[in-house]
């Protein structure tokens, strides 16, 4: 037991790459995207090495700071869909017996094996102007034409939801299924109705899985541009594309790094939070 | 009595219907992404007719057969790289102490927490700033970023105090510490190996936005070329292919609970 913790050698060997690895690509590059954040643009795109605040400044133009704030806006609307959506959902999970519940789990991973792009694109065909729910609500007399789904707000928020939900489900499910059962009949017997119930205990025992599907939903939802390029048509767009744009066409480097470090500070602030009341390792993420 | 057990009922059937309208916004995308590989149009705008020729006709779409070969490969080279560092990485930062431990593990979150556009962007500019070329070398690193941090945490829920006290007895009978590595650690940590392994392939398989950056000219993905197809318009042998992959994946599925089964009666039984 003494000895290995003295010996170099096999630390090294165990922890060297993926410690190696790390530092050359996560923490190299982050560094380096905020200090290119700091510097000037190139006349023909690219970096000059002088400093600079002027891409911070530009995110507060109001064309950039417009699309920051629907951003976050739409976000915050994905995540609260999903809290709502998936917490009874989670909840009616976790009431089942141990080998159910797991089978049901499945039974939402499984969609999640199919392309992600061509799963939007279903929703595209079946939106669409001559797609079969504009023609049931033609032929039923719902609506007297076709309603213009496609490329709106509406469609890329319904894309959205549904890619995001599993990832709101799944940690509280699992807070759900710890839950100690005798405290909810302790607290019946007690003479709480079922509504006090939930509030006082099932709740707050509940927060932590509720605050890592918070951060497992909002974050991605904030920086994900395949949902708008796929069910937006270009015409929606949000931090990712604005941030994909500059290293694409557009070839604004320290806009584009700007606008990471924004997302950044975002993330890291709800971490922050986070910490406050449990540890980054109960994140569930697998 | 009978009013109560009546609302109870009535909560559960209600809750089970729920259940299902949630199941169904799920399965909707994937059941008419399928639908649609049987319609006769070039391009799907709308139901036209069924027709199973898109089945052959993808054989003979190369770009699409190309992506498709290729994501593969990188998968499968992006996933043997990670799952490799990762099974050493979470047994040396569960087992051992040492100075920056913690850095590294917090080092291990970004990948999984920040959006994926900011590490892929923070990246492609290193690699634009040294002169790194981008191809396959380049998609290989990105996507082992983000394979080798979700290994490792896969990996590490496995690792517990038995698998240390098992190692101890094989060291003090004399074996060294690869036989031990081999033939203790490995086998013990297993399961955690093999959902990792399941992870890090469909993590990169799926992946668009660490491809769609660090991809440069050449060759493109099978997700990079599906978001550029967007544009002009999906054709129905790419929702032909995507069929095939998602019963492909489903019947390796069941096959794999089927062989999990037998072994857990076998063992059982010799118990």
């Amino acid at each position: 037991m003494k000895n290995k913790m003295k010996r170099k050698g096999p630390v090294l060997a165990m922890a060297g790459p993926v410690s190696i690895w790390m530092i050359l690509f996560v923490t190299l590059p982050m560094l380096f995207i905020i200090y290119i954040s700091f510097m000037s643009r190139g006349t023909f795109g690219g970096v000059v090495y002088e400093f600079s605040t002027e891409s911070y400044t530009t995110l507060l133009s109001t064309v950039y700071f417009k699309v920051i704030i629907k951003s976050l806006k739409v976000a915050t609307l994905t995540t609260i869909t999903c809290l709502v959506l998936g917490y009874p959902f989670a909840y009616f999970i976790a009431r089942k017996p141990r080998e159910v519940a797991s089978k049901y789990i499945t039974l939402i991973m499984i969609p999640f094996w199919t392309n992600s792009l061509m799963r939007l694109n279903a929703w595209l065909l079946l939106f669409q102007t001559s797609g079969p729910v504009n023609n049931f609500l033609v032929e039923t007399g719902i609506s007297s034409e076709p309603i213009t789904f496609v490329y709106t707000d509406g469609l890329v928020a319904l894309g959205l939801v549904t890619s995001m939900l599993p990832f709101a489900v799944l940690p509280m499910y699992s807070s759900i299924e710890k839950l100690n059962k005798s405290l909810l009949e302790a607290s019946a017997d007690l003479g709480a109705n079922p509504k006090k119930t939930f509030k006082n205990i099932t709740l707050p025992l509940t927060f932590p899985g509720i605050f890592s599907a918070i951060i497992l939903t909002f974050i991605p939802s904030l920086g994900i541009y395949t949902v708008t390029d796929m069910l937006g048509g270009g015409k929606v767009l949000y931090i990712g594309n604005i941030i994909k744009n500059q290293f694409g066409v557009i070839r604004n480097w320290p806009l584009g790094s700007a606008l990471s470090v924004l997302l950044i500070i975002i993330t890291g602030l709800l971490i922050f939070v986070y910490t406050r009341f449990a540890k980054v390792d109960e994140l569930e993420v697998v | 009595m009978n009013r109560v057990e009546k609302k109870k009922r009535r909560g559960r059937i209600l809750s089970e219907i729920y259940a299902i309208l949630i199941y169904s916004v799920l399965y909707i995308p994937v059941f008419v992404m399928m639908a649609f590989s049987f319609n006769d149009q070039r391009y799907n705008y709308y139901w036209v007719g069924f027709t199973t020729k898109w089945y052959g006709k993808m054989l003979t779409n190369t770009a699409l057969i190309n992506s498709l070969w290729y994501s593969i490969a990188i998968a499968i080279l992006a996933t043997v790289i990670s799952v490799a560092i990762a099974t050493l990485g979470a047994i040396g930062l569960q087992r051992y102490e040492f100075r920056s431990k913690k850095f590294v593990n917090n080092m291990l979150y970004i990948p999984i927490i920040v959006p994926e556009i900011v590490l892929a962007v923070a990246i492609l500019v290193v690699f634009m700033t040294v002169g790194v070329h981008l191809g396959l070398g380049s998609i290989l690193i990105g996507h082992c970023t983000f394979c080798i941090p979700y290994s490792v945490v896969t990996i590490k829920g496995r690792i517990s105090g038995d698998n240390m006290s098992m190692e101890e007895a094989s060291m003090d009978l004399g074996a060294n510490r690869f036989q031990t590595f081999w033939r203790v650690t490995v086998p013990s940590i297993m399961p955690g190996i093999v959902s990792a392994t399941f992870l890090s392939f469909t993590l990169s398989i799926d992946d668009v936005v660490m491809s769609n950056l660090l991809a440069g000219a050449k060759q493109s993905t099978l997700p990079v070329l599906i978001l550029s197809m967007n544009k002009s318009g999906i054709t129905p042998d790419v929702n032909a292919l995507t069929t095939i992959m998602i019963l492909f994946i489903v019947v390796a599925m069941i096959l794999n609970n089927i062989i999990k089964g037998a072994l857990k009666k076998r063992k059982t039984k010799e118990a």
